[in-house]
């Protein structure tokens, strides 16, 4: 292959290191207001009152909304107020939203709103939602509308339920002979993307809603406002440019909801809203916390005979995306292993906390720390290497998963294959623990993952093409630019099937809903593999075309030209053959007679014979691959002190093929290192009212240069026959297994179990504290 | 972005700057120094701090002097940090400003600004509570010079108006073997859990703490027990027993969990210096 | 407390725009000098995606009003042209979604002129002043070692 696999500079590196490149809040063409919100200052209050004279007497305030009812808004149950009515239900939850001329007289109106609180008793954790008489966080579950596989429980705090029931669990019990059983839990964190989420609206006098926005799915965001608001669809175009870091956050609508609002209220005039970093964290939704309880029963050689999972997630104060989140941890709750007795019963929670979006790993990452803790657990109860534990019981081609997906050579990655090279990288066989000195050792540990996403099943994916007169080609596609790089990918996929130099493919690297096809969102890590196989569409499209005129000038069949180079020629003489620029826009003779046309290409891609699940079993096909990996984590600890230091982070990931070397390297790393910062340092604070303590950088704390262990990445290569030129999805991989990892080698380390993220030196305290008073 | 504006002075003297603030305050304003500015900057821009009319103290000689006169270091409270520690005429005031926030921060962060800081832990204050240094205060009354245990309670109780002109610091204190280290919630980022410096002088420990309570304070009880003869455990034990209230229980650690942090950093302080 | 008129020295050229005198450098960057390169992320010191040089030092400029720039050189991204460490950061890769990064190589450009030989120890304590949270940085650590090496004498 001539590009598929090198490191193709990013199309977007010169804007990028110029700080020429664009984001949402960089657009300040002409005459924009601004708008603030007021948000809530605790998790569960009733509003008793708002006062809004002082601020409406502010120099250059146009509206002020607040107290009103609003359709509700929420993906999956309609739960959501845009602006609090009647209570709030996190802290940070928009009370009121002011609109002013600047963004100075817009924050001083802000603060002069006064709201009367009265305190409600607050739900800090899904353990706490879930028990009986717990308080309700909606008391009117039962009246919203939802879609059809969500299903609330009126009169509790249950958004939804998912159930996986599979084998026969009196049989696996039995043929078990060991049994663990442990419970994991964390809070809340936040996606802490460096561009804070912005928004702007503007409602044009013949009705067309214009929107800009931070967003990994600007085509959501104009149908869910169609859909809210009864607002005509093909009046409503977004646009997207460049994005700072996403990884989930931005695929929930919210912003885009407050700002359309705010647009209306002051008569369709441009008005932008941008998240201070604290309303980023607090205001905008998070990452999503789990209460887990898992159980294995293995028999005498290891292989896990049963397993009964509980996962309890925080989905926050409204349901939105938590549902598919909680869904698709149902969908792939064992982790890659072959798992035949199996019951698992996954919920939605609704408790006081910020909402949650997907976050990269959608459930993975998380139920991955339940499910790796509780390996190792069970590795140590019969005596076996952690590493042989998980070799052994591998999914594999043959088997099913939880929902009875039978897997094959291609829509499973290969796990003992990453299993043998983690091996190899990591050092496995100089052991667990190796000692410094007295003081200090150097402890690993390990874990696995798999992945699949679980994406709607009519999502779809479109490409165009056009020629520029100089032969060159435009590519035009719905997935948006934030970060990995997948635009420079989708070009090299198109350049290695036309063999052209991709220097002469040029990107648009904004999205914009009305001229853009659409791509579902930019999710999942699917942009590759949707979008990659819809410029393969396109670009047969194009060939087919291409060669079309090219034999009638050439006076030649078809099936005798070749492309490459930019050219068409006939295969036995290449030196005979046209170039894309003198027929892209049809063949001109020299006597001025034209045939053909202007070559447009298109391309869709739809995922194919994705399923809902059955609400009693589970069983369907929740998505089209599994994505494997194999972890290790190495670290020095103090025996002293239970501090430590990151040595070593290793990732071995069945990527299928790789597309661009050091893009896919830099997709692997980034994903560890945010996934050693979520299980390392980052979580939300919350006291007895429900408030997050830490809602700035300076006190939540994503990792910093040097902070990093050294990388080691390793990619198994078995293709994807679907996916384009064998891509397998990567972005959130290198994530996913590193809070399993880490808490294991911090757990062999300490010589204690670990059961809660953050893993930081004082939980390590607590349990060595709990320990000796327990043998006291 | 700051929801409310300020005039903004530039005095170039010392008497400039505060007969400026006496006359502002007359006038009914709220003035404030300002030498980084960043906690204006960041606490107003969240309501938590408020001034309409800001005296920009960096202009004045006197506040960014650095330079020994006879046998005392005379430090100005207007330099950076990073200044202070590109420099490094104090070594252990070098080591523990250098763990202040970050080094791009610590070039704006002022030596002033940090001890008279509203954020409880201005780090940069424990050497200067070891090093016996004075402090050169201006005021409405004129130039005062001021040993720092009698006027750091705490925070620095300066009098409306007055201004922490310069620290001057005795040549045998910066030369004195030290020991500090900054004990962050995890890895190297963020706020102290526990921040040590320790100082020994004429055969005598003296540490001081940041992190522990809502105030960087030197603890001559803590100080007499480390200094007694007996087992490490024993003296460590008597330090802790006297240890000012309270203790910070707070998302950065639990306060019995500081103690067992400063345990182990007390004993780590004696083995560097015995 | 009206607004004051202000000359700042911008990438080589000088300019006057008027000002609020508690308006940061950064505001007055991108909203009167339409300068977009340095970013807000926090505006409370703590990202540096903000990040310039003043003087040839770096510097947060959420944590500097405008009127504090009077008589200092500063330069912003947009004032590099083709320098050693922009094209590092192609070479390896060195930014995913390009948020933080006009803010990082305006620490490393300062970073590499203040201390062309610096050390493990000295590019740690620079760069741990900026958050990035799509690279892993080891991509940074490549980019600005691959200049620090060219610009050893011989090297
Ligand atoms: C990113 C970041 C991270 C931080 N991390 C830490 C940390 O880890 N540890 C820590 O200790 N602090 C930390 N801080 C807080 C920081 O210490 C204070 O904001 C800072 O020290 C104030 O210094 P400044 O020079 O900007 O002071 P200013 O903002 O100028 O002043 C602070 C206060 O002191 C008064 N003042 C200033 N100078 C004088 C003077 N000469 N005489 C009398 N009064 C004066 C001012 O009027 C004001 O009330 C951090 C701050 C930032 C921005
Ligand atoms: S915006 Fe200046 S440091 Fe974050
Ligand atoms: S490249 Fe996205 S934050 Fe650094």
């Amino acid at each position: 292959m001539e590009v598929i696999g090198k490191s193709v500079i990013r199309k977007d590196a010169a804007e990028k290191v110029t700080g020429r490149a664009k984001y949402t809040h960089d657009y300040q063409t002409g005459r924009i207001l601004s708008c603030k919100m007021v948000i809530s200052p605790y998790g569960h209050a009733k509003i008793i009152s708002i006062d809004t004279s002082n601020a409406q007497k502010v120099p250059g305030v146009r509206a002020i909304i607040a107290g009103k009812h609003y359709p509700l808004t929420g993906e999956a149950i309609r739960d959501r107020p845009p602006i609090a009515v009647e209570k709030v239900r996190y802290h940070g939850e928009p009370v009121a939203l002011v609109v002013a001329d600047t963004p100075g007289q817009a924050k001083t109106a802000a603060d002069l709103i006064k709201v009367q609180y009265e305190l409600l008793p607050v739900v800090n954790s899904p353990t706490q939602a879930f028990q009986k008489g717990a308080p309700l966080v909606h008391e009117h579950l039962g009246e919203y509308k939802k879609e059809e596989d969500s299903h609330p429980v009126p009169g509790t705090n249950i958004a939804t339920l998912y159930k996986i029931r599979k084998g026969q669990m009196d049989k696996g019990w039995a043929e078990s002979e060991t049994v663990v059983e442990a419970s994991f839990s964390f809070a809340p964190s936040d996606h802490a993307a460096m561009e804070t989420r912005c928004a702007t609206a503007e409602i044009k006098p013949d009705g067309t809603i214009i929107i800009m926005t931070s967003s990994q799915a600007p085509f959501m965001v104009k149908r869910l406002i169609a859909d809210y608001f009864g607002e005509d669809m093909g009046k409503i175009i977004v646009h997207t440019p460049l994005v700072g870091g996403a990884f989930g956050g931005k695929a929930s609508v919210q912003l885009e909801v407050l700002a359309y609002l705010a647009s209306k209220a002051v008569g369709g005039e441009p008005v932008k809203l941008l998240n201070s970093r604290e309303e980023d964290i607090i205001t905008s939704p998070c990452h999503i916390g789990l209460d887990a309880t898992v159980k294995f029963g293995a028999d005498r050689n290891g292989r896990i005979r049963a397993a009964e999972i509980r996962y309890l997630w925080d989905g926050g104060a409204y349901s939105d995306k938590a549902v598919d989140v909680t869904r698709s941890g149902a969908v792939d709750c064992t982790g890659p292993y072959d798992i035949e007795n199996l019951w698992c019963d996954s919920y939605c929670m609704y408790t006081n906390h910020p909402y949650a979006s997907p976050f990269r790993g959608f459930s993975h990452s998380e139920l991955s720390f339940a499910i790796e803790r509780t390996m190792d657990l069970l590795a140590q109860k019969l005596n076996m290497d952690p590493l042989e534990l998980r070799y052994i019981n591998a999914i594999k081609p043959g088997d099913t998963t939880p929902t009875r997906v039978k897997l094959n050579k291609s829509n499973v990655g290969n796990l003992r294959k990453c299993i043998d090279k983690l091996k190899e990288l990591f050092n496995w066989d100089e052991g667990i623990i190796k000692e410094v000195n007295k003081r200090y050792v150097r402890v690993k540990g390990v874990s696995c993952s798999w992945k699949t996403s679980t994406i709607d099943s009519d999502a779809p994916s479109g490409v165009i093409l056009t020629f520029n007169r100089d032969g060159s080609i435009n590519l035009m596609s719905g997935v948006v630019e934030i970060g990995t790089g997948t635009k420079t990918v989708l070009a090299q996929i198109l350049a290695e099937r036309l063999k052209m130099d991709v220097d002469n493919i040029h990107v648009r690297m904004e999205v914009d809903t009305q001229t853009t096809p659409e791509h579902w969102k930019t999710v999942a890590s699917r942009g590759t593999f949707m979008g990659g196989r819809a410029v393969l569409r396109a670009a047969e499209d194009v060939i087919q075309q291409l060669k079309e005129v090219a034999a009638c000038v050439l006076k030649a069949p078809k099936d005798d030209l070749e492309i490459a180079d930019s050219r068409v020629f006939l295969r036995d003489d290449p030196s005979i053959g046209l170039h894309f620029k003198d027929i892209g826009y049809g063949y001109k003779y020299p006597n001025g007679e034209t045939i053909g046309q202007q070559i447009i290409g298109r391309g869709s891609y739809i995922l194919r014979h994705l399923t809902h699940l059955d609400p009693e079993t589970g069983a369907g096909k929740p998505g089209p691959e599994w994505t494997v990996a194999a972890y290790g984590v190495e670290i020095e600890f103090d025996k002293r002190d239970y501090t430590y230091r990151l040595i070593k982070a290793c990732t071995v990931v069945d990527i299928g093929n790789v597309m661009n070397e050091k893009a896919a390297l830099g997709q692997v790393m980034g994903a560890m290192s945010m996934g050693l910062a979520f299980a390392g340092r980052e979580t939300f604070y919350f006291d007895e009212l429900g408030r997050v303590l830490n809602p700035q950088l300076r006190t939540y704390r994503p990792l910093r240069y040097g902070e990093n262990p050294q990388y080691v990445v390793g990619f198994v290569e078995t293709p994807q026959l679907d996916g384009p030129y064998g891509a397998r999805g990567v972005g959130e991989h290198g994530l996913m297994g590193m809070p399993g990892a880490l808490g294991n080698a911090l757990s062999n380390a300490a010589g204690v179990s670990l059961h809660h993220l953050p893993l930081i030196p004082e939980l390590v305290w607590r349990a060595k504290e709990a320990a000796k008073n327990a043998s006291i | 972005m700051l929801p409310f504006d300020f005039d903004y002075f530039q005095p170039k003297s010392l008497k400039e700057a505060v007969e400026l603030f006496r006359y502002l305050e007359q006038q009914g304003k709220q003035p404030m120094f300002f030498s980084g500015g960043t906690e204006l900057i960041t606490l107003g821009r969240i309501d938590l701090a408020f001034s309409d009319a800001v005296i920009d103290i960096k202009n004045i000689p006197e506040c960014k002097v650095m330079q020994y006169s006879g046998d005392y270091l005379f430090i100005g409270g207007a330099l950076s940090l990073t200044q202070i520690e590109e420099a490094n005429p104090f070594p252990l005031l070098t080591k523990v400003a250098s763990e202040v926030a970050d080094h791009t921060a610590r070039g704006k962060i002022t030596l002033g600004g940090n001890i008279c800081a509203q954020i409880f832990y201005r780090e940069a204050v424990l050497p200067l509570l070891l090093a016996d240094s004075q402090l050169l205060i201006v005021g409405p009354e004129g130039v005062q010079t001021i040993h720092i245990n009698d006027i750091f309670q705490q925070q620095l109780k300066l009098k409306k108006g007055e201004l922490l002109v310069q620290t001057a610091t005795e040549r045998r204190f910066i030369e004195a073997p030290f020991f500090t280290v900054k004990r962050r919630q995890q890895w190297d980022t963020g706020y102290p859990l526990i921040t040590i410096a320790a100082l020994k002088i004429d055969q005598e420990f003296r540490v001081a703490i940041s992190g522990l309570c809502p105030f960087p304070f030197r603890s001559q009880e803590a100080e007499a027990y480390l200094n007694r003869q007996g087992s490490m455990e024993e003296r460590i034990d008597g330090a802790l027993s006297v240890l000012p209230k309270p203790i910070l229980d707070d998302v950065e650690g639990s306060a019995q969990y500081r103690l067992f942090v400063l345990r182990n950093l007390l004993y780590d302080a004696l083995v560097a210096l015995e | 407390m009206a607004s004051k008129t202000i000359t700042l020295h911008v990438n080589g050229e000088v300019r006057t725009i008027t000002v609020r005198a508690s308006d940061t450098l950064l505001f007055a960057l991108r909203g009167k000098l339409g300068l977009t390169g340095p970013k807000p992320g926090c505006l409370n010191g703590d990202c540096g995606a903000c990040t310039i040089n003043v003087d040839g030092w770096p510097m947060k400029s959420c944590l500097m009003l405008a009127v504090e720039a009077v008589g200092k050189e500063v330069v912003t991204i947009e004032g590099l042209h083709d320098t050693p460490i922009q094209r590092a950061f192609v070479e390896e890769f060195a930014f995913q979604c390009g948020y933080c990064t006009p803010g990082f190589i305006m620490n490393c450009h300062s970073l590499l002129k203040q201390h062309p030989d610096a050390d493990d120890r000295i590019i740690k304590e620079w760069l741990e002043s900026n958050i990035c949270r799509c690279t892993s940085y080891i991509e940074i650590e490549k980019a600005v070692k691959s200049v620090l090496r060219k610009e050893e004498p011989g090297g």
